[in-house]
């Protein structure tokens, strides 16, 4: 580790925020958030979907109005109300897409609004110079004149960088910024990073990758659901304690969720095997046994390659390497629409993006899938919907007055209730849902796993992917554990307890983040 | 060094100068007196006012917008500078100091519109057309000629050329147009803010530009011009007419393209439209010289051109993503092509 020797004062505050709330219709994002950033600290922000993390960044950048609490940056209570605001107030934000114009040139980037002048008009030539020059400090030696987009990803994100610091040098906030830089790009922002502490800047790292949170940072605070989990020391916050508290869950605590009875672990031909299936870039080869009758739970943090595993299996993205036997047959999925051919249904992670068509009503919703898969110049009848809508209402209790609601004005719990309706018609022999309980208050978890268990035991297979790791252990017969794209091992019977998934996940391993 | 001055975004500009040379060639070659600076004097004032309409159409178009009002803040100036000035008896300088003021702010109307209201500027610029134009007919149906004497002297003041040319002041005013366009856009901070706002509003307000006053000084400057080319038009016609300058704002975004000047925004500048100007003036002289051919001729060439500059515009972003230098592609037009790096990798916005 690069960090100085630990001094016995901890390092001056410079930016404190205390209490912060943001309130959306029906969802608290944020409630009552503390924060506080230290002079010449790499502070991580951590925390799965949901947790609170861009809302957090963007009540600090002033990008939306908060609904309580303050912030002081160097004992001076600032109310940014707007990215002008806060760079006034010394804080500036970089983000994983870069936010910087392709189409002017790197200099106008780095000078945007504050263009050195000459007689009224703008000093190109000294605007090049001097952003030649800034950027050679940032370690970066290049043509200020030319076009941004002549630059790649990780240049440009530098460029960003060197303007954000250049703009207000006192809290940097870095939003995921290795998401899309290979190893060298990131050891290469790294040593920048670095310097940048040492010349006192507080800096906010957030990230999903955990090896890269123990290689580069000082201190990290756990956000889940909203609220703030804790802030450690990094050298003090072993992994497994950091991932059981982004997971909200202890450890060593026992499931209070039964485990049924001890299967033998399926054996015979599975229904689906994956063979070292990936695709480049997206995610390493992985094996996976799908049997009739069997649940595979899929578990592993955000970013951890375990949807990507998913949209392999359903053919949204095309395996580069590996193959895919279904029946005994060697397979290759194209498209959605050869998995649903054969069988396949899936309930993608995001219900409000992927899933539900919020202005259909609910019978729309549910026939949708079937009558894609008879094509559609076939059209059900209007009769035959009916049917089949009002009886998957009385199966999985979805609770409405009547069919044709608008699935909108349903709870979070029964628009997915209603999804998997959608693929229950279609009859499907294997079920993948991501995370089918995100978002979804507490009471209706418990029925959704009452269901996929239902389900499971009129002999469909199920490929279940979630972040709650007690339900993962409750109801799947075997658990593929995903870490850092790329398979971390598999659990089977017995062996599968959170306590075990939890230890999976964070199992140290050869760090590729550090120095 | 060729590769520092060819890219693609010059590539268009380049393509509009060659045209523009053989245009003229095959005219020269054809029509030997063409060649003459008599004739590019008279080119010069006869289109002195789609000049600078394609001045102001060039900043909106740059920062991302589109101005369909010109022609009738154009015809609406012509009318009320007659009837100020015969009805009224004002001064011409006075009507002009008003009619410009005026133009101003409409175009400032309508900037806030477009930027409060999160109107698309292509709706709210149809609707001022319909605005101005009404009122244009509402002061008048009739042609107003002006007599007055200050009026005639600026109408026939010239600059004698070689070769029995003559650079009137219209034509004057226009070319000092482009001057102050390009300077406007190429060299204040303004025209920095106005190359943001049409490259991405949303990472330009993210940078901290004030989004809303550029938008609204945007299509002040633009009607501004318009009215300004109303002035132009009625020196040149020495009268004002509400029906005067009925679709030039569809000559003015022709002119904008045709020099290189990118529809989606971000990329382009003013020497390209007036060399898209010059090209459409060309076309018209030459079909007057020929004598045959009826003058409609013009919107068949200028919308063949039209169709052929677009055309290479998209095949030159196609070939530059595919064989240009890293980066130089997809993420140039637009960052939402970009393959997502993983679906759990949020939108910054996204809360």
């Amino acid at each position: 580790m690069a960090s100085p020797e630990t001094p016995v004062t901890p390092p001056p505050v410079v930016l404190a925020a205390r209490g912060l709330t943001r309130q959306y219709p029906g969802v608290r994002a944020l409630d009552g958030v503390d924060l506080t950033l230290r002079a010449g600290e790499i502070h991580a922000l951590l925390g799965e979907n949901g947790a609170g993390k861009s809302t957090l960044i963007n009540l600090l950048t002033g990008a939306q109005p908060r609904n309580g609490g303050t912030i002081t940056v160097d004992g001076v209570e600032i109310d940014p109300d707007g990215p002008g605001g806060a760079v006034r107030a010394g804080i500036a934000a970089v983000y994983q897409e870069i936010t910087l114009l392709p189409n002017l040139s790197v200099a106008q980037n780095l000078y945007l609004g504050r263009e050195p002048t000459r007689w009224g008009l703008v000093h190109r030539a000294r605007m090049n110079r001097d952003g030649a020059a800034l950027l050679r400090r940032f370690g970066l030696t290049i043509d200020a004149s030319r076009p941004l987009s002549d630059f790649s990803t990780a240049v440009q994100q530098l460029i960003a960088i060197a303007r954000a610091v250049d703009l207000s040098a006192k809290v940097l906030i870095l939003d995921e910024p290795t998401a899309s830089l290979d190893t060298a790009e990131v050891q290469t922002l790294f040593t920048l990073l670095r310097t940048l502490r040492d010349q006192g800047l507080a800096i906010v790292f957030v990230t999903h990758f955990l090896d890269q949170v123990y290689a580069l940072t000082d201190r990290i605070t756990v956000l889940r659901n909203g609220r703030l989990v804790g802030e450690r020391l990094t050298a003090e916050l072993p992994r497994l304690e950091l991932v059981a508290m982004m997971l909200g869950k202890a450890p060593t605590a026992e499931s209070h969720l039964g485990r049924r009875p001890a299967t033998a672990a399926p054996s015979g031909t599975p229904l689906v095997r994956a063979q070292g299936l990936g695709r480049r870039r997206l995610v390493g080869a992985f094996d996976a046994e799908l049997h009739a009758g069997a649940v595979l739970g899929a578990a592993g943090l955000l970013g951890s390659g375990r949807t990507e595993t998913a949209l392999l299996l359903f053919g949204v993205e095309t395996a580069d390497q590996g193959e895919l036997i279904v029946d005994g047959k060697t397979v290759t999925l194209r498209s959605p629409r050869d998995a649903i051919r054969l069988g396949f249904g899936f309930c993608p992670e995001d219900r409000k993006l992927d899933g539900i068509v919020a202005g259909l009503s609910i019978r729309e919703n549910i026939v949708l899938a079937l009558q894609a898969k008879r094509g559609w110049w076939r059209r059900l009848p209007p009769a035959r919907q009916r049917e089949l809508a009002d009886h998957y209402i009385k199966l999985l209790d979805i609770r409405t007055p009547d069919a044709e609601k608008p699935i909108q004005l349903l709870s979070g719990g029964n628009q997915q209730k209603a999804l998997l309706a959608r693929w229950l018609a279609t009859d499907p022999r294997l079920l993948i849902l991501d995370e089918p309980t995100r978002g979804i208050d507490v009471g209706a978890h418990a029925e959704i796993v009452r269901l996929l268990e239902d389900l499971r035991d009129r002999g469909m297979a199920l490929y279940v992917i979630s972040s709650e790791i007690e339900e993962v252990a409750a109801y799947s017969d075997r658990v593929l554990v995903m870490r850092d794209r790329a398979p971390a091992g598999l659990l089977e019977g017995d062996t599968i307890t959170p306590a075990a998934i939890v230890n999976a996940i964070a199992a140290d391993h050869q760090t590729k983040g550090a120095a | 060094m060729m590769g520092r001055f060819v890219n693609t975004r010059t590539l268009p500009l380049l393509a509009t100068v060659v045209v523009f040379v053989l245009i003229y060639a095959a005219c020269a070659a054809q029509y030997p007196t063409m060649l003459g600076l008599r004739v590019m004097g008279n080119l010069l004032t006869d289109n002195a006012f789609l000049g600078i309409l394609a001045v102001g159409m060039t900043v909106v178009v740059v920062a991302g917008g589109i101005d369909l009002s010109v022609g009738a803040v154009m015809g609406l100036t012509t009318v009320a500078l007659a009837r100020l000035i015969e009805g009224a008896g004002m001064p011409p300088a006075l009507a002009f100091a008003l009619v410009l003021a005026g133009g101003g702010l409409f175009g400032a109307g309508i900037g806030a519109a477009v930027h409060y209201l999160k109107a698309p500027a292509f709706i709210v610029t149809l609707t001022a057309m319909f605005l101005a134009r009404g009122c244009a007919l509402l002061i008048s149906t009739d042609s107003i000629p002006i007599h007055n004497a200050a009026y005639d002297t600026l109408a026939g003041a010239a600059l004698a050329l070689p070769g029995g040319g003559r650079l009137t002041l219209v034509a004057g005013i226009m070319l000092a147009t482009f001057l102050a366009g390009g300077v406007l856009l190429h060299g204040t901070r303004f025209g920095a803010r106005v190359f943001a706002l049409g490259g991405n509003a949303h990472f330009a307000q993210l940078m901290g530009i004030n989004t809303g006053r550029t938008t609204i000084l945007v299509h002040a400057f633009c009607s501004l011009m318009a009215a300004l080319a109303g002035i132009v038009f009625s020196l040149y016609t020495r009268s004002g007419y509400a029906l005067t300058g009925t679709g030039v704002e569809l000559d003015a975004i022709a002119a904008v393209v045709i020099g290189g000047t990118l529809l989606t925004g971000g990329v382009g500048g003013v020497a390209g439209s007036f060399i898209g100007v010059l090209i459409q003036g060309l076309i018209l002289t030459w079909i007057t010289f020929d004598g045959t051919l009826s003058s409609w001729w013009t919107k068949i060439a200028i919308g063949t051109l039209l169709f052929a500059f677009i055309a290479v515009q998209r095949l030159i972003l196609v070939v530059s993503a595919r064989y240009g230098r890293p980066g130089a592609g997809p993420t140039a037009p637009s960052p939402s092509t970009r393959p997502r790096p993983s679906p759990g990798a949020a939108a910054p916005s996204a809360p």
